[in-house]
């Protein structure tokens, strides 16, 4: 053994405590190879934490630990035969109610500044003071309408854009009972009536979080149902309001997505070429990005080091993005970010903020990856910070690009293992999209609803999260749908699972029973619909306003549901949330943190539909979990005397 | 203040640390407070600062959809005790066994005899450590510091005979309802009995499906 080894071994930093079960954990061959490569190079991963976290807190598993205030900690007894109550004499449906506000809060929180952030961009650049430009003027008239702004196609594109810019920043901060705009534009009128009747109508959105930290402050609201009446309310300024607008903006800034094909999984990233990646939320710089790596200076300077070109690729929701509107290659999903710096082939990984493991740093440290931070809010010790502003976009981003560039002779080849496996996805499915593949009107898509051919419309959203098999409920549950010839949509990393393992192409549609495959293969389109990033789940409300307006019915009258098979964020939590709020039947794969209060989960899984239309449904097995699913989507097709 | 039973000239355990694994919670608020106890200032802000560090010798092992609380179990015929080279482990007047850690070598012998895989090795001092049943907090008339801090009463200390009542009337509860239930006329005066299973396990139960660990 040389003398390099033998003090490799021995240094704390690189001595894995404990090695990972390779073959079970997920379903991509990708991380299979990689993970082998890991423990050879004594890399730290996700999985190797999740297992030395073991076994993780019953009282926290249970959502019965509050550590709101100095009193604290408090723990109930689940048992009976401890303490009933904390400190303050918070009940454990209490506590259970406040932190799971807490997650909304932070999941609205994390959707409303990304909003934010979209919404001055968008006015910068009507104001020609950042070097954005109006893409979609169409989508722009679109969008302005249904705001109420009088007659905006005899305005000028600029004035309207800072217009909608106005009215959504607006939303955020006025101080009066009124309902938000955007929520009164663009909600149902059957929904905007349930809403209205239960006083969750939303009247701003950073009031709506600061009012749930307010109430769960200690001694505010202690009763469970008001508590999440409120909670009902911040998620519907949510996905009724800013990651609605979040993604209309982008639209309108960045161009409504098409069709597009490309490929996913870590084998888009390419040996001879530079590889960045861009990995986080915002297309605001991810945009940027890609179009600096295209650009002929940056193209002429990599192959100056020696490498044939420049690979952007994408993982979790600004992937997306730029996969909906650009065609750009993902190379993966949430619990997959440590494995594309693993492949050693990484120059840089381009983060804004969300989703961004602390870890990354870590890991890029044993090769020449460099993690590249941008935004202020959103830093990690270890990474370079390269802070982007919307004004000087195109100087940051071909900085940042040509850092990349510049690490290209920096890349070791003894190191470098990209895994030979992608898969082809045909992606963009927006509203506008799959409207055209229609044939202009949502009435094709009726009919064959009503006729049996599509049996229902399945929503799978959401995260990845290593207390289940990463990527197996996402594929397990959507192929269990598409057999029963249930049309599925989706976003987020549950749509990267997909594109992974080949559900997104026009090929999956053997998967599919006959009558959904005969649809696929008339319209050349794939059984599973990728709809885009996490605020996309907004295009699902959207589709599904579209659907119930057609009918002439409410949501909860269509046969539909939707699902986070893998959940993690709180950002899930918020989605969640706002889709039971739409009156859609929820399902969830990982159990949230409730079940320490047999009352707020009896709420959250049986009482809530009686006013919202909608519930939730816990249920790991995701076979289980699809046979639920028909179930319910047989039921309301039953109930509205369609074949089922 | 705890006494102790002496037979024939031999310290005769008379103590128990009764473990329920269905009522832990996997919290490891039980190895905190071990690795407290045995640190120098004894307090949990100022534990963490020391070196060498504090370490817990209870330990939270899961076990399927089970928390497992561990400790030493105090054997009344210690493997541990017999194979030591050294005579560094030995057993109190009060019947805990413990190592007396000036004379441990480090050969790890007893780690491999216990049959419950108790002892572990400490890097930093280099000598095994194992639970000593807390003796000098026994000797104050206090239960162990794992037992003061289990939030769920999965720890209970006390003397054998005390607990194996209170454990046998626990069990013998739901006899009671199944004899009263075969005469009608008392079915309805006796309530059944409502055995609480663990609902940490039905929530980990509930992963099985997918779990790949």
């Amino acid at each position: 053994m040389a003398e390099g080894e033998v003090v490799r071994v021995i240094t704390k930093e690189r001595y894995l405590l404990i090695k990972v079960p390779i073959e079970e954990v997920s379903i991509n061959p990708a991380i299979k190879e990689l993970l082998e490569k890991a423990e050879r190079e004594g890399i730290e991963t996700v999985f190797h934490r999740f297992l030395l976290q073991q076994p993780q807190c019953g009282f926290g598993l249970l959502g019965i630990c509050c550590r709101n205030c100095n009193m604290g900690p408090c723990r109930i007894d689940p048992f009976g035969y401890g303490p009933k109550r904390g400190n303050c004499g918070a009940t454990a449906d209490t506590i259970v109610a406040r932190n799971l506000l807490r997650m909304i809060a932070a999941g609205a929180a994390a959707h409303g500044d990304h909003c934010r952030e979209v919404a001055i961009v968008l006015k910068l650049a009507a104001e020609g003071k950042a070097p954005y430009k109006i893409k979609d003027t169409k989508k722009l008239i679109a969008v302005a309408k249904t705001l109420g702004i009088p007659e905006p196609e005899k305005k000028k594109p600029e004035e309207v854009a800072k217009e909608v810019a106005e009215i959504v920043l607006r939303d955020f901060g006025k101080q009066d009972e009124e309902p938000m705009r955007v929520t009164l534009g663009y909600a149902p009128d059957a929904r905007k009536r349930v809403w209205t009747k239960l006083g969750v109508m939303p009247r701003a959105a950073d009031r709506e979080i600061v009012e749930i930290m307010h109430r769960t402050h200690v001694g505010v609201d202690a009763d469970p149902l008001n508590l999440l009446l409120q909670g009902v309310r911040c998620s519907i300024s949510d996905g009724w309001g800013t990651s609605l607008m979040a993604t209309e903006m982008q639209d309108i800034l960045f161009g409504t997505p098409k069709p597009v094909t490309t490929e996913a999984n870590l084998g888009v990233l390419k040996e001879d070429t530079v590889n960045i990646i861009v990995h986080g939320h915002v297309p605001v710089l991810s945009e940027k990005i890609v179009e600096a790596a295209t650009s002929k200076e940056m193209l002429k300077l990599a192959e100056e080091v020696g490498a044939k070109g420049i690979t952007v690729a994408g993982m979790c929701c600004t992937g997306n993005e730029v996969l909906m509107r650009r065609g750009i290659p993902p190379a993966g999903n949430f619990l997959m970010q440590e494995f594309a710096v693993i492949t050693g082939a990484v120059e840089a990984m381009v983060v804004d903020y969300q989703c961004i493991m602390p870890s990354l740093p870590d890991v890029a440290a044993c090769y020449h990856t460099k993690i590249i931070t941008t935004m202020p809010i959103a830093k990690i010790p270890g990474a370079i910070h390269i802070e982007f502003h919307p004004e000087k976009a195109d100087e940051v981003a071909r900085e940042i690009v040509r850092v990349a560039v510049e690490n290209f002779k920096n890349r070791v080849k003894e190191k470098v293992h990209i895994p030979k496996y992608k898969m082809k996805v045909v992606a963009g499915f927006s509203v506008e999209a799959i409207v055209e593949a229609l044939g202009g009107t949502v009435e094709p898509l009726v009919k064959l609803l009503r006729d049996g051919t599509i049996y229902g419309i399945v929503g799978i959203v959401g995260c990845n999260n290593p207390k289940v098999r990463h990527n197996y409920s996402h594929v397990t549950l959507a192929k269990e749908l598409i057999k029963n010839n249930v049309l599925v949509v989706g976003t987020g990393c549950w749509a990267l699972a997909a594109a992974m393992h080949g559900l997104l192409r026009p090929e999956a549609a053997e998967l599919a029973g006959d009558k959904l495959r005969a649809v696929c293969e008339k319209l050349k389109i794939p059984p599973c619909l990728h709809m885009g990033s996490c605020v996309d789940c907004s295009r699902i409300l959207n589709a599904l306003k579209a659907l119930s307006e057609a009918l002439g019915v409410d949501i909860p009258d269509l046969p539909v549901a939707g699902s986070a098979p893998e959940w993690m964020s709180e950002k899930a939590v918020s989605i969640g949330t706002y889709f039971v709020a739409s009156g859609v039947f929820v399902h969830l794969g990982t159990v949230p943190p409730v079940l320490g209060s047999p009352l707020v989960t009896k709420i959250l899984t049986e009482d809530v539909e009686k006013y919202l239309g909608g519930k939730f449904y816990v249920e790991p097995d995701p076979r289980k979990a699809a046979k639920t699913i028909l179930e319910v989507i047989e039921e309301k097709r039953r109930r509205l005397h369609w074949p089922y | 203040m705890f006494s102790t039973v002496v037979v024939m000239g031999e310290v005769i355990k008379e103590y128990i640390l009764y473990v329920d694994p269905t009522r832990c919670l996997g919290c490891r608020a039980c190895e905190i407070a071990c690795a407290v106890e045995h640190s120098v200032t004894k307090n949990i802000y100022t534990a963490i600062l020391e070196t060498p560090k504090p370490k817990p010798r209870a330990a939270v092992i899961p076990v399927d959809t089970l928390r497992v609380p561990t400790q030493c179990r105090h054997c009344e015929n210690a493997p541990c005790m017999a194979v030591c080279p050294t005579g560094a482990i030995s057993k109190t007047d009060e019947g805990f066994i413990v190592i007396d850690e000036t004379k441990c070598i480090g050969c790890e012998m007893c780690v491999v005899v216990c049959p419950f895989g108790h002892p572990i090795f400490d890097i930093e001092r280099k000598v095994v450590i194992k639970c000593d049943g807390c003796v000098e907090r026994f000797r104050e008339g206090k239960v162990p510091a794992c037992v003061e801090a289990c939030p769920t009463g999965a720890l209970m200390f006390g003397r054998i005979e005390e607990i194996v009542k209170l454990v046998r009337t626990e069990r013998a509860k739901p006899f009671l309802y199944e004899v009263a239930y075969l005469i009608p006329e008392l079915r309805a005066k006796i309530p059944p009995v409502k055995i609480p299973v663990s609902p940490l396990s039905k929530l980990l139960e509930m992963y099985k499906p997918v779990k790949w660990y």
